[in-house]
């Protein structure tokens, strides 16, 4: 979600790299460009301008201006006042997650607007605690507006294997918690999950609702539900909760979207409420915890590339990879070639997260998750060419179907995956003849196209 | 969406009999255009088939019942005479026929939310220069609301050019600001037009999770079920727990017949297939297709949007007929990435923004119009059918910034 915004930012720090020495005036345009961009990314004004007055401030105390790598300090400002505003950097006690802290059962509430994806982060929160915190769990939907609702709380409990309370149809939602706690006490349960209906801040009626139960349960957590998507309101939501019901985190859902996610620095801003887990995802397991300092790092589209690097070096043998190009480029390209760079590969780990750490990949890694990147396929595929002879490997020609049958039975694959490798290497060494031929101007003129043979078929990579 | 609607039904049918006149009128209305030629039923002058907004049906919870405004006892609309090649509006009631209509709700709903941005300018322009500074201000307000940076500024830079250095009041400044606003909306205020002729006219909902296609699905079938149209439900979310169940309640309490999954996982486009056969085969006028929330970024699931519309298209080479995208108001600037994915994805013919009743401005549809220029046919105002409203760029306008 925050590819966007590191995009923006990139954009404005290239302009600054690009200078070398930094003018008032520069750094003036870095800061307006740098409010443009977190307002484009839905922060709300109140906390750009907090932002943008706290770089200012550090970057004339430290005399930016003077500095070496003047672009470099200043998005290491940038950095540091974002983390903070995220919640990191000094007096972070490094604590993440739920707190649970507390004599069971423990109430846990969630509280939000309709359609911020409380129903679901409650499923999600269940199954992570009943997995991971081995806690015995009860969810109940406190929800009897929304038709279905307590139905939808009720599949999504069998769908995570954890209790949800029966449903009393009439029932208030006070009379729901009341229940729920009370069937949490009798059976022994470690947390009861209230899962609340959607309601808008402004709803006296509702809010004043939400805050009796809060009051009659007394919940160890308090999780205000967002959407990443939510724009400048962000911050009357957040305080609108905060005032009347008291949060004591914030879950932000839908981070897998594209939206930036600026409502994350605005309602912890606004609440002081930590942000403590993200949804990212459809599935009951897609629930991440919170680290600003990796968003932060992401905002700014830095941070990660230097642990690329370190990684790159670390795994890549340089000699071997020199020797690689120069027999691509003569067109040798056999097996085993192909078999030592799948082992690189894999050495440094997923694909998409490898690209993930890249500035500026947001786009293509969407595409490439899509495009389901399985480093299992690199693994398989590694098997198959390691249960074949040198001789197979040099000479793929002569592995005909006995061979085949061979091959598969060695590397506990079938002779389809077999055959599929087979075509894929044809497919590239036609391709890498190709690119010889061309050469490098031709590469230019023609583009990637009059490499690709046909329309090309699916890829591992 | 509180059960209120249950009454609002109930007294329809009782007052449907009292009016047979305007059922008469609605007639002749409808028929005075010339056969075969589509046209927009618009209301006569009377208040239409809204139910009261505070029906006795009951509240959600005792003791806890939020005020709404009063509606007059608005009679309920005659059964149109769905024959007739007519084009129906939904909910088309004049916000000037009824005096604590939609229209004060609408303001009543947005004066809440732009409290903040009308005491803004309030303090800001009482007799003030309108200099560099205010201009900023004035700016920001603004991108407060939603508007985004970009559609801020132009609409700022209007005011640098016809007001700059000028003594101003609030008033003047307010009421500028409104009709800047009013005139970028006014191109894309478009009434939804359904044709009964086609039976069905398809609409396919879409839009990403929790925005309200549901609800949205739900308020739409009683509109048209008043307005005396057949019309079907296709339980199109067969992703997300209960959603069929959801959609089926909401069948039964509107009284519109719902294609629901065999089993929960099914293929969508399979059951919109048998669904759009079904209505064909039954006569029903207007197919109301639900789809599960699905984020843009997520290519497999847009594709699966695509394969519905392919699969419609084998049975009616015009369906879908409108493809509404569903937004959020509290969605900020990712309101332009939505639109623009889902427009190039399953070309969406128009929009209906959602939970514009809470504090969330809904600025970014004077974006979202200056970027694409699609219709905005609906604005949610509050929980039950009658607060689905047209969209009015005016009244909008007027709205947003605080203005009766």
């Amino acid at each position: 979600m925050f590819e966007a915004l590191s995009s923006k930012l990139n954009g404005v720090f290239d302009r600054l790299r690009r200078r070398g020495a930094l003018s008032e005036s520069d750094v003036q345009e870095a800061l307006r460009e740098v409010r443009v961009a977190l307002l484009e990314a839905d922060v709300a004004l109140p906390v750009v301008r907090d932002l943008v007055a706290r770089v200012r401030e550090r970057a004339v105390g430290q005399e930016v201006i003077r500095s070496v790598s003047p672009a470099q300090q200043v998005i290491k400002i940038v950095n540091d006042c974002l983390v903070e505003a995220l919640g990191g950097g000094e007096g972070d006690d490094g604590k993440r997650g739920l707190d649970l802290a507390a004599a069971a059962p423990v109430p846990l509430l969630m509280v939000g607007l309709q359609g911020s994806g409380k129903t679901t982060t409650s499923g999600k929160i269940a199954l992570r605690l009943k997995g991971r915190d081995k806690k015995k769990v009860l969810l109940a939907s406190l929800d009897v507006q929304r038709p279905a609702a307590q139905l939808q709380l009720q599949q999504l409990a069998e769908r995570a294997g954890v209790a949800s309370l029966p449903i009393i149809p009439g029932q208030t939602p006070l009379e729901i918690a009341a229940r729920a706690m009370d069937l949490g006490r009798r059976e022994l349960y470690d947390v009861v999950i209230l899962d609340t209906a959607g309601r808008l801040a402004i709803d006296e009626a509702l809010m004043a609702e939400v805050a009796a139960v809060k009051a009659a349960t007394n919940p160890h957590e308090t999780l205000l539900v967002v959407d990443a998507m939510t724009g400048q309101d962000a911050v009357n939501t957040a305080r609108a909760f905060q005032e009347r019901v008291g949060v004591t985190g914030i879950v932000m859902t839908r981070v897998d979207g594209d939206a930036r996610g600026g409502a994350a620095l605005s309602m912890r801003a606004v609440t002081g409420a930590p942000i403590k887990l993200l949804g990212a995802g459809e599935k009951l397991d897609a629930l991440e915890d919170f680290h600003p300092d990796r968003i932060a790092g992401r905002i700014l589209g830095m941070g990660d590339i230097v642990s690329l690097v370190e990684r790159a070096a670390e795994t890549i043998d340089r000699d071997e990879a020199e020797k690689m190009a120069a027999r691509m480029q003569k067109g040798q390209f056999n097996l085993e070639d192909y078999a030592s760079q799948l082992k690189q590969i894999g050495k440094m780990g997923s694909l998409s997260g490898i690209l993930g750490m890249l500035p500026g990949v947001g786009k293509m890694k969407a595409q490439l998750e899509d495009a389901n990147l399985d480093t299992t396929i690199l693994k398989r595929q590694a098997a198959i060419i390691g249960s074949m002879t040198p001789k197979e490997r040099r000479t793929p020609d002569i592995i005909k179907a006995s061979r085949k049958r061979r091959i598969a039975a060695g590397s506990g694959t079938t002779v389809q995956e077999v055959n599929r490798l087979l075509k894929q290497f044809d497919d590239m060494s036609a391709m890498m003849k190709r690119m010889s031929k061309l050469g490098q101007k031709g590469l230019m003129r023609g583009g990637l196209g009059a490499l690709l043979p046909g329309s090309g078929g699916r890829r591992p990579f | 969406m509180r059960p209120q609607d249950d009454a609002g039904a109930l007294r329809e049918a009782e007052a449907r009999q009292q009016t047979a006149q305007r059922e008469a009128e609605a007639r002749e209305a409808a028929a005075a255009p010339p056969p075969g030629h589509a046209v927009e039923l618009r209301p006569p002058s009377e208040p239409v088939a809204i139910p009261p907004a505070q029906a006795s049906g009951g509240a959600p919870l005792p003791g806890a019942v939020a005020p709404r405004p009063a509606a007059p006892a608005a009679e309920p609309v005659p059964a149109a005479p769905a024959a007739e090649p007519v084009l129906i509006a939904p909910a088309a009631e004049p916000a000037t026929a009824a005096p604590g209509g939609w229209f004060s709700r609408l303001k009543s709903g947005l004066a809440r939310s732009t409290a903040r941005l009308t005491e803004g300018v309030t303090t800001l322009f009482r007799k003030r220069r309108l200099d560099e500074a205010a201009l900023e201000e004035l700016e920001e307000m603004l991108i407060t609301a939603d508007l985004g940076v970009a559609a801020s500024a132009r609409i700022v830079e209007g005011f640098r050019r016809s007001r700059f250095g000028k003594e101003v009041t609030d008033e003047e400044v307010k009421a500028a600001l409104a009709e800047e606003i009013a005139a970028i909306l006014a191109p894309v205020a478009h009434e939804m037009e359904v044709d009964p002729r086609r039976a069905p006219h398809v609409v396919l909902v879409v839009g990403v999770n929790g925005t309200g296609k549901t609800t949205t699905i739900a308020k739409l079938g009683r509109i048209y079920r008043e307005l005396g149209l057949t019309c079907g439900f296709v339980a199109g979310d067969t992703f997300r727990a209960a959603a069929v169940e959801q959609l089926q309640i909401w069948g039964e309490r509107t009284g519109c017949q719902v294609h629901a999954p065999a089993k929960p996982g099914a293929d969508a486009a399979g059951l919109a297939f048998d669904a759009l056969r079904a209505a064909k085969e039954a006569g029903t006028q207007v197919l109301l297709v639900d789809t599960a929330g699905r984020l843009h970024n997520k290519a497999a699931l847009m594709e699966e949007l695509r394969k519905i519309i392919r699969v419609l298209k084998r049975q009616d080479e015009t369906a879908p007929h409108s493809v509404l995208l569903v937004l959020d108001a509290t969605t900020g600037q990712n309101a332009l990435q939505q639109v623009k994915v889902f427009k190039e994805m399953v070309a969406v013919t128009g929009l209906a923004v959602t939970k514009l009743d809470g504090s969330a401005k809904g600025g970014v549809v004077v974006a979202l119009a200056q970027e694409f220029g699609l219709p905005v046919h609906m604005v949610g105002v509050g929980e039950t059918a009658q607060d689905l409203r047209p969209f009015t760029a005016r009244d909008f306008a007027r709205g947003l910034v605080g203005l009766d």
